[in-house]
């Protein structure tokens, strides 16, 4: 709860009014719950089993199948997610805050429900759940590194919705870049370079020319989608060597990858996925633990106070969103080297606004931001395999999901996403 | 996103201008002016598609590898290239004047009048908002809804002509205000940002259109791909240049959407209450205006006329329903609202050149070897110098004007 409570408004001295009760998170998580109890609990029909394959045959250690009766199993895990949701009322009613597990068990509580409701009495098939964690975490990368560079930007006061076209160059130069070289990693090095160029860009509108840091977001967006299909269809379609699918090797970690099941998730991936780890850990340590952290911070929440004591306001915010820009272009070699795929037109395919969306879930901080990443890679990751089993859910609302999410956080239905104080003003001396 | 309305013209600048010549007067005046800015910017945009084509280009590459020995071979490949794409983008955009018939001459130019068809209705929705101080990004999701709803109508209902066609029209109109309606009162009751907002219901709304398609409503009978049948004629605008021209009545409703507007806008005090809530909200809350109620009627305003956009690829060029019937027509009338300045006059023309310019895409395809995606760049680089004044001034060292405005909504 550290990073929470170092970005939240200070905590109520004795002295302040007792804040209102905070019903709207624990009557959304009750209704959920009953939903869950009724449609996965009450609605999977009795005698039925689902069958979870926890790991694969390739993995270090062998674990059994686990078949579990799919009616007992989703509603007791059902009540647990209604009953979360009763305790959560319960602090609510004495004004306390409830710890960060309570959301994880039970949004766990509710995806084991739906799993098992999902995968009763399909005797063929079985919930794959390593592979479905793996590439959970796989598929939330480009969006870490996204709202990684949406919370660098916007922390010190400049909006940046022009991740997509981020993610969008950096994916096309490390393809071009990698291409060129041979060689994956090159273009790994690459791609950082493109994501800059645009967040430079967005830089010098929103701080020397004072224009309205959504148009030039919006507007970047178009003209990096412009200028990658146009060198796509030129270019790279005379010469196909510049766009080549190249692949980066998972490199497991020696030891750390042999645990069940967190194993093969966490320390058996790519080079980008160690990096989205270190990139992570040294963003949350260094944006609230040291001084650049809070000059950034003050920055994006009181520009005038800092520069009175100071701080150059739009140096810093020029830095911090070229460093964004950079991060998220790292996030872009994802979609191509690292997935080994060649270039495609759009192939970001709006992830950059889901970027954006787990910025604002994940409260302008970045473990939050890697905790919703992971979320929505876990209902893209769900989708898939809900589709190889054939689940009665349309995919395609499984697909809503990140979005409705976000709306919900923004209107503050559910807990209250506060953006930096100034973000998107332009400081003028 | 407010615009600066103080004037900042000192006494001492008034008294020296009529000691300046007449002429030089009106041509700083003119240099000085924002269409000045406008013109420059569309010319600066050009130019940089230009070095682009130019890169593109294969003659130019393979000459340039032995400039040094025969520029002239280089500069004549840049001549080629660039004629080719010029002539092409005017072909296909103004005039075709390789036709034989009068009808084959100007035919581009009403396929300009038709692209720049659902541009006018979306543009003029962005508008609006921007006036209202609302920055909508959601023109996307309203179009989609909108032609959903207008579709479902034209394509499901069976009713006689005229009042089908009228019908679909207004449910196209109904999508997009619903479309509208989500955003602006999450905003006017929970202070959520709007463009947060918007944008994520762009994304629902594409995947709620994707699921309708797979039901047995809306699909198309005999095929497996995500379409719908197509709409009953009686539920199609009518052409109004005759049947070998595109161009349907659609864009006569959207000039009336464009004076509408205006009226609306210029002359009306409900439009004066909304600018008022753009400009300054606080002082319009002073003076007794509903803040929130601005907000919502501004966005379901703004989303019914991005529904009406959506009707003119479904009732008038398409004709059936898919998902990608909105194309980036949301994206591109946020450029048109900014281009034309959020007024309708302006967004009418804006909407013109970019209509034009995507009008001009298969022409540069077949005549000119070109993808049609320089349009978007040329189209994002216009915006983006339009956007910049002071930029384009510094280019092309044109002198600044007394005060500024700024011009982003």
């Amino acid at each position: 709860m550290t990073a929470t409570v170092a970005d939240a408004p200070a905590a109520p001295a004795p002295s302040a009014p007792i804040p209102a009760k905070r019903w709207g998170a624990s009557i959304a998580l009750g209704v959920i719950a009953l939903i869950s109890l009724v449609i996965f609990g009450l609605g999977t029909p009795t005698g039925s089993s689902t069958t979870f394959v926890v790991a694969r045959n390739t993995d270090f250690v062998h674990l059994p199948t686990y078949t579990a009766p799919s009616r007992l199993a989703a509603i007791v895990l059902s009540v647990l997610a209604l009953a979360l949701a009763g305790w959560a009322a319960y602090r609510a009613n004495q004004h306390r805050k409830v710890g960060v597990w309570l959301p994880v068990v039970y949004g766990m509580a509710i995806m084991g429900a739906l799993l098992t409701w999902a995968g009763a009495g399909r005797d063929a098939t079985s919930i794959q759940l390593t592979g479905l964690l793996t590439s959970s975490l796989f598929l939330a990368v480009p969006l870490v590194f996204g709202a990684l560079a949406g919370t660098l930007c916007e922390r010190s006061g400049i909006i940046n919705i022009a991740i997509e076209g981020q993610l969008l160059a950096g994916a096309f130069l490390a393809a071009l870049v990698g291409s060129m070289a041979g060689n994956a990693y090159v273009g790994l090095i690459a791609a950082p370079v493109a994501g800059a160029l645009v967040g430079l860009l967005l830089a010098i509108f929103a701080t020397k020319y004072w224009v309205n840091q959504i148009v030039v977001g919006v507007v970047l967006n178009m003209l990096v989608v412009g200028l990658t299909s146009f060198f796509f269809s030129t270019v790279m379609t005379e010469n196909g060597d510049l766009n080549q699918a190249l692949g980066m090797a998972r490199l497991p970690i020696p030891l750390l990858s042999s645990i069940p099941i967190i194993g093969p998730v966490l320390f058996n991936q790519n080079l980008l996925v160690y990096i989205l780890y270190v990139v992570v850990a040294a963003m949350q340590i260094m944006l609230f633990k040291s001084r650049w952290g809070l000059r950034v911070r003050a920055v994006g929440e009181h520009p005038k106070a800092a520069d009175t004591v100071g701080i150059k306001v739009n140096r810093t915010r020029v830095r911090n969103t070229v460093l964004g820009g950079a991060i998220a272009g790292l996030g872009g070699a994802f979609f191509t080297v690292a997935s080994g795929l060649a270039f495609g037109k759009e192939m970001t395919s709006g992830k950059g606004y889901i970027a954006l969306a787990a910025m604002i879930l994940g409260r302008w901080s970045p473990r939050g931001a890697l905790a919703a990443a992971l979320l929505f890679g876990f209902a893209d990751a769900l989708r898939a395999q809900l589709g190889t089993i054939g689940s009665p859910i349309p995919s395609q609302f499984l697909a809503m999901f990140p979005y409705i999410a976000t709306i919900f956080a923004v209107a503050g239905l559910v807990g209250h996403a506060r953006p930096p104080a100034s973000e998107g003003i332009p400081y003028k001396k | 996103m407010s615009e600066q309305g103080q004037s900042t013209t000192e006494p001492d600048a008034e008294v020296a201008a009529p000691q300046e010549s007449r002429s030089r007067q009106v041509l700083r005046e003119i240099a000085e002016s924002s269409s000045m800015v406008v013109f420059m910017a569309i010319v600066a945009s050009m130019i940089i598609g230009g070095l682009l084509i130019i890169f593109a280009d294969e003659a130019v590459r393979e000459s340039a590898g032995y400039f040094f020995s025969r520029p002239g071979d280089t500069f004549s490949a840049i001549g080629d290239a660039l004629g080719s794409a010029y002539s092409a983008m005017f072909n296909g955009a103004v005039l075709n004047l390789q036709a034989e018939s009068f009808a084959g001459m100007i035919k581009p130019f009403t396929q300009t009048l038709t692209m720049a068809t659902p541009l006018i209705f979306a543009g003029l929705g962005l508008g609006l908002g921007f006036r209202a101080g609302l920055f909508n990004i959601g023109a996307q999701g309203q179009i989609l809804i909108g032609a959903t709803v207008g579709g479902y109508i034209g394509f499901a209902w069976d009713l006689p002509w005229g009042l089908h066609l009228l019908l679909a029209v207004l449910g196209c109109a109904l999508g997009g205000a619903l479309w509208g309606f989500i955003p602006g009162v999450l905003k006017a009751k929970r202070g959520a940002h709007e463009v947060i907002v918007t944008i994520m219901l762009n994304y629902i709304a594409l995947y709620l259109v994707a699921w309708l398609l797979s039901l047995e409503a809306f699909q198309r009978e005999g095929s497996d791909n995500p379409i719908s049948p197509i709409v009953a004629e009686t539920a199609q605008y009518p052409k109004i240049l005759g049947v070998q021209f595109n161009l349907h009545l659609g864009f006569v409703l959207a000039l009336a959407c464009a004076w509408g507007v205006w009226w609306l806008m210029e002359r009306s005090t409900l439009g004066f209450r909304l600018r008022a809530v753009g400009a300054n909200p606080s002082a319009a809350r002073t003076a007794g205006m509903s803040i929130g109620a601005a907000t919502i009627l501004t966005m379901v305003i703004a989303g019914a006329l991005a529904g009406l956009a959506g009707s003119a690829p479904v009732l008038g060029t398409q004709k059936f329903l898919t998902d990608a019937v909105a194309g980036s027509l949301g994206f591109d009338a946020i450029t048109v609202a900014l281009l034309g300045r959020s007024r309708p006059l302006g967004i009418v023309l804006a909407a013109i050149l970019f209509g034009g310019l995507q009008a001009s895409g298969p022409s540069l395809q077949v005549n000119a070897g070109l993808p049609v995606d320089i349009v978007v760049v040329i189209q994002a680089l216009i915006v983006l110098f339009i956007a910049a004044p002071p930029l384009v001034r510094a280019i092309f060292r044109l002198p600044s004007p007394a005060h500024e405005k700024e011009v982003a909504a």
